[in-house]
């Protein structure tokens, strides 16, 4: 399989008034064209690693790697301007809740025809017209209408699948998704997933699919990389999920219910501090 | 059932916008009632007799009865005010003491020189307070931060008068820069036909190159006096929503796109902030509007700051009320205006 | 030995007290605003102007009224006069210092009057709904659709000029902020589930108002007046400018640039160093408001 990324020893850190906190701690993986599941609990740094691979981690955060390589690039040695264009065009990220990340005060389609036009010299007509065939890719309906429309008048799975559409528009060769049905409705949850792993199949991306959700990400995702306090404690094929050794991917598993393994008590799940302390376990497939 | 349906259509039927805005009149209507109550009980309190200062002194007690009924002081004060509102609704402030002339012409007069100053005291504001507050947030901690800290701290505790003064010192006096006090040289009143009665506007619709020269050194100063307070806080005010914006999630949106910081700052976050920024500035509008007493005493600036302190000074009770009004009528206008324009920057309000 | 364990007992975790959390609370706070220069510096004008108007009569070197005529206008660093003679040949220093008083009298009758003023009208308003709120809000707007300082003028023309008349028109056009944040305050206490419990004990109105609101409210207030001071300050120096607060020949600020003005070309100290007084004393509450606003109201800073 050909490696679309591969991230060697990342870290991020943030100063604080005790010295600097490591986010993430010498995180180490590569994706090809699958499906990529990073979980972990909040503070794990699961949505840092995503953030430092487009580098949008702000001063005063720090990010060190051996590499970030995209293909043959090492994105830690771009300038900022090389990184503008890697953003959106090759790499690309769908957050958490639409209701925060869409501009508010902007049409759906101004906002749509921005991303495209950002990497391409289309004309505004020809972006109209190719941001109309993204809406209907993510099976929104009245794409004209939306087109006008303005967030607030959208609901919540409507508001990810237009994020959808914009961030894949420029069709780029990686997707971050970093929580993407946390916020929506368990109702459209499902359907928002399937639309986005069919674009990504079609289009033979890559996807990072970071989450808190172990069943969703098991179910979903070809491969799993189970974060705790910055690092990879454990890597495993999706459908292997169950047979995890790891003390904490086992723990988080017995704290779920299962309806084919009922239990009078679910068990609570038990930290040791050793596990932050071991080396990061290699995420390369 | 049916009948209820239909109702309840019939109110679904009735455009919203109909009913803000009969919201909006019947509060413009009660503040502005308001404020007439206010200036009415202020013209009964104040210890001048409104018939002694126009009879004179010495007038005998017939003349005195007349003229006392004759302006409705017998009355019930409820009648009274009710002839004030009449008469408002005219725009009959009634005879101002000092000149005899109608109020509502001195007012028509001095206003335009009160609109120009402003006017251009805000451009300043605007033009100067709006960038240097976005860069102090978007370069926050930095020195250009720490130098927008330092200009609105000293404008907020600078008195005007004072820092007026001074202006008239180095600039006038001193270096010769500027024109001093007054709208235009004394050679140059009165030369330009007074078509809007802004001078400066004037003089360029009479092509007069001199009168504009001269108006234009005369009013950069008192311009860039209140200039300088409306940027103190503007640039304050755009610097605290400017923050707030840039870490929103929709700001990571637009940089995940690939859009460059510059486009991030002034396309997307800027655009989100009109809507507070306009009743800001609005508000320093109507405060250099009303509130520029002090510099066109310091001036000499014949506007309405200037005229309605004379008025008070010699006890000229019509035509302070009658400034009173028209400046909180100003008031209430800037307000109704910058809700309007709520509606046409944020799509959520509408 | 002593000292330090005190601090530690300051700065525990573990209060064992509620008087020890809130003196703890306290020192945390003094802590944060003790790190902040800006607002120190501040506060030690504002200590020093205070030091400045108690011993006025020890520190003036000379009686502010006396005048003399000989030596009018002296300049600065003149012998014996310091920053110089006014039009009538009083000392401006001793005036300074002597308007120190002044300054502060009207400012702490300011802060005393507009924000309980508005606290009442505020918490009344918030806490009883219904009409009441609406009549009250509704004053509170026509009192702030004027605008301030023609507002203070009319006042002051209509009662007279003079210091304690000023006090009285800056108090009437300072009040309606406060009352609006004291409302917009009761409201979210009033709707909170402790505020039902007090109910449920059979409080009543008053005691709910005084005891449990009130004291909620004082912090964001006590930010507010001390940011609004500054704008108290240059309010009562604008009415004394304009001859309508303190009266000649007493030595208010304001009023002593007004009669410097009229050799701002020539001499040109006597308006600049009352000015300077002025602007230094407003900049320290300023400063010192920032700070204020840091420790008792972060959620409001920047």
């Amino acid at each position: 399989m050909d490696t679309l990324l591969d991230v060697e020893n990342l870290w991020v850190k943030f100063p604080t008034r005790q010295g600097l906190f490591d986010a993430v701690r010498g995180v180490s993986f590569s994706l090809g064209r699958e499906r990529l599941g990073i979980v972990g609990e909040s503070g794990s740094g699961k949505s840092m690693t995503g953030r430092a691979i487009l580098r949008l981690i702000r001063p005063p955060g720090i990010v060190e790697a051996d590499h970030i390589k995209l293909g043959d690039d090492n994105l830690l040695a771009k300038s900022e301007k090389e990184m503008r264009a890697v953003r959106g065009q090759r790499i690309s990220m769908v957050m958490q809740d639409p209701k925060f990340s869409l501009n508010p005060v902007m049409t759906i389609g101004d906002q749509i025809i921005e991303a495209y036009r950002l990497h391409s010299a289309a004309s505004k007509s020809k972006a109209h017209a190719k941001s109309l065939e993204m809406l209907r890719a993510v099976s929104i309906r009245d794409a004209e209408r939306v087109m006008r429309a303005y967030p607030h008048e959208m609901s919540g799975g409507m508001g990810q699948r237009i994020m959808i559409a914009m961030m894949l528009i420029p069709n780029p060769e990686i997707l971050i998704a970093d929580e993407p049905t946390s916020a929506l409705d368990v109702s459209v949850q499902r359907q928002v997933l399937d639309i986005m792993d069919r674009l990504v199949k079609e289009r033979g991306m890559g996807l990072i699919f970071i989450s808190h959700d172990l069943n969703l990400v098991a179910d979903f995702c070809d491969r799993v990389l189970i974060m705790y306090a910055g690092r990879v404690v454990e890597v495993c094929e999706a459908d292997k999920l169950h047979e995890a050794t790891h003390p904490y991917t086992q723990g988080l598993l017995n704290s779920l219910p299962r309806l084919d393994m009922p239990t009078d008590r679910l068990e609570v799940l038990e930290r040791d501090p050793a596990w932050s302390e071991v080396p990061s376990v290699s995420g390369r497939a | 059932m049916a009948l209820t349906d239909r109702t309840g259509e019939g109110r679904a039927s009735l455009p919203p916008w109909i009913k803000t805005t009969f919201l909006t009149l019947g509060s413009i209507a009660v503040t502005m009632l308001g404020l007439l109550f206010v200036t009415f009980i202020i013209g009964r309190v104040m210890p001048i007799d409104p018939v002694l200062a126009i009879v004179g002194e010495r007038a005998s007690q017939s003349t005195y009865d007349a003229v006392f009924e004759e302006l409705g002081l017998d009355k019930p004060l409820i009648v009274q005010f009710g002839y004030y509102i009449w008469d408002v609704l005219h725009l009959d402030f009634g005879t101002s003491l000092l000149n005899a002339r109608p109020v509502s012409e001195d007012i028509a007069r001095v206003f335009p020189a009160t609109l120009e100053l402003a006017t251009l005291g805000i451009f300043f504001g605007i033009v100067l307070g709006v960038p240097l507050g976005v860069l102090a947030a978007v370069r926050k901690g930095s020195w250009i931060d720490q130098v927008a800290r330092v200009v609105a701290l000293v404008g907020y505790s600078m008195p005007i008068f004072w820092l007026g003064l001074m202006g008239l010192l180095i600039f006038y006096g001193i270096l010769g820069w500027v024109g001093g006090p007054g709208r235009v040289g004394i050679f140059y009143v009165d030369v330009v036909p007074p078509v809007t009665g802004m001078i400066l506007i004037d003089a360029l619709l009479d092509r007069n190159w001199d009168v504009f020269k001269n108006a234009f050194s005369h009013i950069i100063l008192p311009a860039a006096l209140l200039g300088y307070y409306s940027l103190a806080y503007i640039s304050r005010m755009t610097r605290s929503f400017m923050l707030e914006q840039l870490s929103a999630e929709y700001i990571t949106t637009a940089r995940v796109k690939g859009m460059s910081e510059w486009d991030v700052v002034w396309k997307h976050a800027v655009k989100n902030i009109r809507v507070q920024l306009i009743t800001v500035i609005a508000l320093s509008y109507a405060t250099l509007l009303e509130g520029s007493v002090l510099t066109e005493i310091i001036f000499s600036w014949p506007g309405i700051g200037s005229y309605i302190t004379t008025a008070l000074l010699s006890a000229d009770m019509n035509a302070v009320l009658g400034g009173t009004v028209v400046v909180g009528l100003v008031f209430i206008l800037l307000n109704i205006f910058s809700d309007l324009l709520y509606k046409v920057f944020d799509p959520r309000a509408r | 030995m002593a000292d330090q364990t005190f601090r530690e007992w300051l700065v525990t975790d573990t209060p064992t007290s509620r008087r020890h959390a809130k003196l703890s609370a306290l020192y945390q706070g003094w802590l944060t605003f003790r790190s902040n220069t800006m607002a120190m510096v501040g506060l030690g004008i504002l200590l020093l102007l205070i030091v400045v108007a108690v011993a006025a009569p020890i520190l003036s070197p000379h009686d502010p009224f006396v005048q003399d005529l000989g030596n009018r206008l002296a300049p600065l660093g003149s012998e014996g006069h310091l920053l110089g003679t006014d039009s009538l040949g009083r000392d401006i220093l001793s005036r300074l210092i002597y308007g120190a008083r002044i300054t502060l009298y009207i400012v702490a009758l300011v802060a005393l009057i507009a924000p309980i003023a508005g606290l009442l009208v505020g918490t009344v308003s918030g806490y009883a709904g219904g009409w009441v709120d609406i009549v009250l809000m509704r004053i509170t707007d026509i009192f702030l659709a004027f605008p301030r300082l023609v507002l203070a003028l009319a006042f002051v023309a209509a009662l007279g000029a003079g210091i304690e008349n000023a006090v009285l028109a800056i108090s009437l056009t300072a009040w309606p902020p406060y009352a609006r944040i004291a409302r917009a305050e009761t409201l979210t206490i009033r709707s909170s589930d402790y505020i039902a419990a007090i109910r449920l004990q059979g409080a009543g109105a008053f005691r709910i108002i005084t005891r449990h609101i009130w004291p909620l409210c004082i912090s964001s207030l006590i930010v507010r007046v001390t940011l609004d001071m500054a704008g108290i300050i240059l309010a009562a120096a604008g009415l004394g400018f304009l001859g309508l607060g303190a009266q000649p020949p007493s030595p208010e600020w304001g009023a002593m640039i007004s009669e410097g003005r009229r050799f701002i070309l020539d001499h040109w100290w006597v308006a600049t160093m009352p000015g300077l007084a002025i602007f230094t004393v407003s900049l320290a509450f300023n400063l010192l408001g920032d700070g204020l606003r840091d420790v008792l109201d972060p959620k409001a800073g920047e």
